[in-house]
């Protein structure tokens, strides 16, 4: 009843393709993001800020990049990790050899050089697919570490061998290094998240998005409708690579202020990938509720046992933690494979009808 | 012409100068391969049976191995253990199959491969739970002791899981070629659809085949479990095997033997001969760097099948 698209007639083009043709998912949307700016800022504390919101939307841009590549492009990829790593790694020489540039630039600048390197790990896709190129992204993945951790340049010789966010500022407020607010950082974070968002919704519904999917549902058969698989896998692994570029970039100096290369270890790479696969292949709305459920889902679970009262020493509560993951993902997936996503759109479709039957 | 020098040159000479230690290295690399080939055995058996690319198999030598520590902790003798740690392995065939792979037939591979992750996890918080998370020494009576041949320094253990090996690869070989349900087993890894056609239990071929990774799993866990303890890190050598995998092919068993030890001398041989040039530990690298190198020229692996696309 309340979500009737009945009515809703369009009658231009530009109204037919917009990116949200039903008011209602506009009206959600709008009020979605009011609350996000204007309520939560003001009525998170500390805590929740820094622990869980602020993670949660650096962790979707990442899950977005990565489900351009893997979910639209179909190129599995284990190497989230060591893209973003670049990307912090990036931020850091940039920002500290050039202070005057302002931070947000140089987050997209660094994006761009992790770009860069994406496309360099990206020419063995030409040739390989499926679980083969994911295990070549894992060289990607523990060379660039390696590289990072041996090669005293990239963290400016630090004799701690980590990389610290300086103090920078945006409009004359803190937004990076040990003075910044949690909320600064969080409205911050929730900016590029939006804004990014929304470009990837659009580039996956035009040319290029398309031919993504072309690639991935069959290749050869892509190529014969005019679809060159060079370019379009060498920029689904750019675009992708920017995207989580970015995030590394955002996971370093807006949330954990200081980082060694193990922050960005395999692990963090399997945890995109969960968010990617448990939201849902090929869909950034899904992106970002795997997102959410991948970083609430461990904070959940580590305060449950206090919640009820019941003590529990750290290391089993640990491991009934890696339980529980472990299979609550074998259940989503045996129950939805096709993730969250899915789950939206099936009750999307049963409130159209709600509640009459017909 | 510095670089030239440390890179092509003196690694060789270095090479040339003490042979005797050049064989060592090799041994222990060819050791350290026939590890990472158990390991990748138990990838390939369920890989080519059921297309699935078992995540799991890492946490299922941990387990295993931390059953039969567990057992013997408690005072079982040794050959009732491993028979009980082989039942608690073809139990979890049972259940992985029951539970996880039956809803999730005809998904794709990318689904099942995740699946695998979330059973990786499970595995190891079950592992740990039931038998503890400190490091277990496992004494199951191999003999260890170093002897000479030639100068070249040997130890009776690494010989020993050679051996072992070798002779799983045997009976693995006689299991698939001789008897029926070999027979069936490479049916079902040729065609699912055909070996269904001609009345084989696709469902039993699939317990079965995890069985053989389960106790694959065991033997590997023994061997990695006697030489270094048994662990967590145990799990984290499934990602070492993955290169293994590439390089031998992912359907091939001679496949992933001679890619382990191409891996484990490779490794160690640029670790110790070409590791100073680029500021040591590269073993971490390595592997996966000559796996994606090996890639380009031949996306099929060593001994992998032809990929033929159609459309």
């Amino acid at each position: 009843m309340l979500y009737r698209e009945a009515g809703q007639f369009k009658t231009s083009y530009a109204k037919d393709q917009a990116v949200f043709p039903i008011i209602q998912d506009r009206w959600f949307i709008a009020l979605i993001l009011v609350v996000a700016y204007g309520v939560v800022p003001f009525v998170a504390n500390e805590y929740w800020l820094q622990a869980v919101l602020i993670p949660f939307l650096i962790f979707a841009l990442a899950a977005i990049g990565l489900n351009l590549l893997t979910g639209y492009a179909g190129q599995l990829s284990l190497g989230t990790g060591a893209f973003m790593a670049v990307g912090a790694y990036a931020t850091y020489k940039i920002t500290t050899a050039f202070p005057e540039i302002n931070i947000l630039v140089v987050f997209v600048m660094s994006g761009f050089v992790a770009a860069g390197v994406g496309v360099v790990f990206g020419i063995p896709s030409l040739r390989i697919k499926g679980f083969y190129l994911a295990v070549a992204t894992l060289a990607a993945q523990f060379f660039i570490l390696w590289l990072f951790n041996k090669v005293g340049w990239f963290y400016n010789d630090n004799p701690s061998g980590t990389i610290t966010a300086p103090p920078r500022t945006f409009l004359g407020i803190m937004v990076a290094g040990p003075e910044a607010t949690a909320e600064v950082r969080y409205l911050i974070s929730l900016t590029f998240l939006v804004i990014f968002a929304l470009l990837a919704k659009n580039l996956v519904r035009g040319r290029i998005g398309r031919s993504w999917m072309a690639i991935r549902d069959m290749d050869v058969a892509a190529e014969i409708i005019g679809i060159r698989p060079l370019q379009t896998k060498l920029l689904a692994f750019a675009i992708s690579s920017f995207y989580c570029g970015v995030a590394g970039a955002m996971f370093v100096f807006l949330w954990l202020g200081s980082a060694e290369t193990e922050a960005f270890d395999i692990f963090v790479s399997f945890q995109v990938l969960f968010m990617v696969i448990i939201g849902g292949l090929g869909s950034i709305l899904g992106s970002i509720l795997g997102a959410a459920f991948i970083t609430l889902v461990p904070i959940f679970l580590t305060n449950a046992p206090a919640l009820v009262n019941l003590p529990m020493p750290t290391d089993l509560g640990k491991h009934i933690e890696e339980i529980i993951f472990g299979g609550m993902i074998i259940f989503f997936l045996i129950v939805e494979p096709n993730g969250f996503a899915r789950l939206w759109q099936i009750a999307k479709e049963k409130l159209r009808r709600w509640p009459f039957p017909y | 012409m510095d670089l030239v020098n440390v890179l092509f040159i003196a690694p060789f000479l270095d090479m040339a100068d003490a042979p005797v230690f050049l064989a060592e290295v090799v041994i222990s690399g060819v050791l350290t391969g026939v590890m990472y080939s158990l390991v990748a055995l138990g990838f390939v058996l369920i890989f080519k049976a059921s297309g699935v690319f078992n995540f799991a198999q890492g946490a299922m030598v941990l387990f295993a191995a931390l059953t039969l520590v567990g057992l013997m902790e408690r005072g079982v003798p040794v050959w009732l253990a491993l028979i009980g740690t082989a039942a608690v392995m073809v139990a979890l065939a049972f259940v992985i199959e029951r539970v996880m792979l039956r809803p999730l037939i005809n998904q794709e591979g990318i689904i099942l491969f995740m699946a695998t992750i979330g059973l990786d996890f499970l595995l190891q918080g079950v592992g740990q739970i039931a038998w503890g998370s400190n490091v277990k020494v496992l004494n199951i009576g191999i003999p260890n002791k170093s002897f000479e041949v030639g100068g070249i320094l040997l130890n009776e253990f690494d010989l020993f899981a050679a051996l072992i090996a070798a002779v799983l690869v045997g009976v693995l070989a006689v299991f698939f070629q001789k008897t029926a349900i070999g027979r069936a087993l490479r049916a079902v890894a040729d065609d699912h659809q055909a070996a269904l056609a001609v009345g084989i239990p696709l469902k039993t071929i699939w317990v079965i085949v995890w069985s053989v990774a389960g106790i694959v799993a065991l033997v590997a866990g023994i061997m990695w479990g006697a030489k270094s303890g048994v662990q967590f890190s145990l799990s984290l050598i499934a990602l070492k095997s993955l290169p293994v995998l590439i390089l031998g092919g992912f359907t091939s068993i001679p496949g992933a033997i001679i890619g382990g030890l191409i891996i484990g001398v490779g490794e160690k041989i640029a670790e110790i001969y070409w590791g100073p040039a680029f500021g040591g530990a590269i073993e971490g690298w390595f592997a996966y760097m000559l796996a994606l190198v090996f890639l380009l020229f031949r996306p099929q692996g060593l001994f992998g099948e032809r990929i033929i696309e159609r459309v």
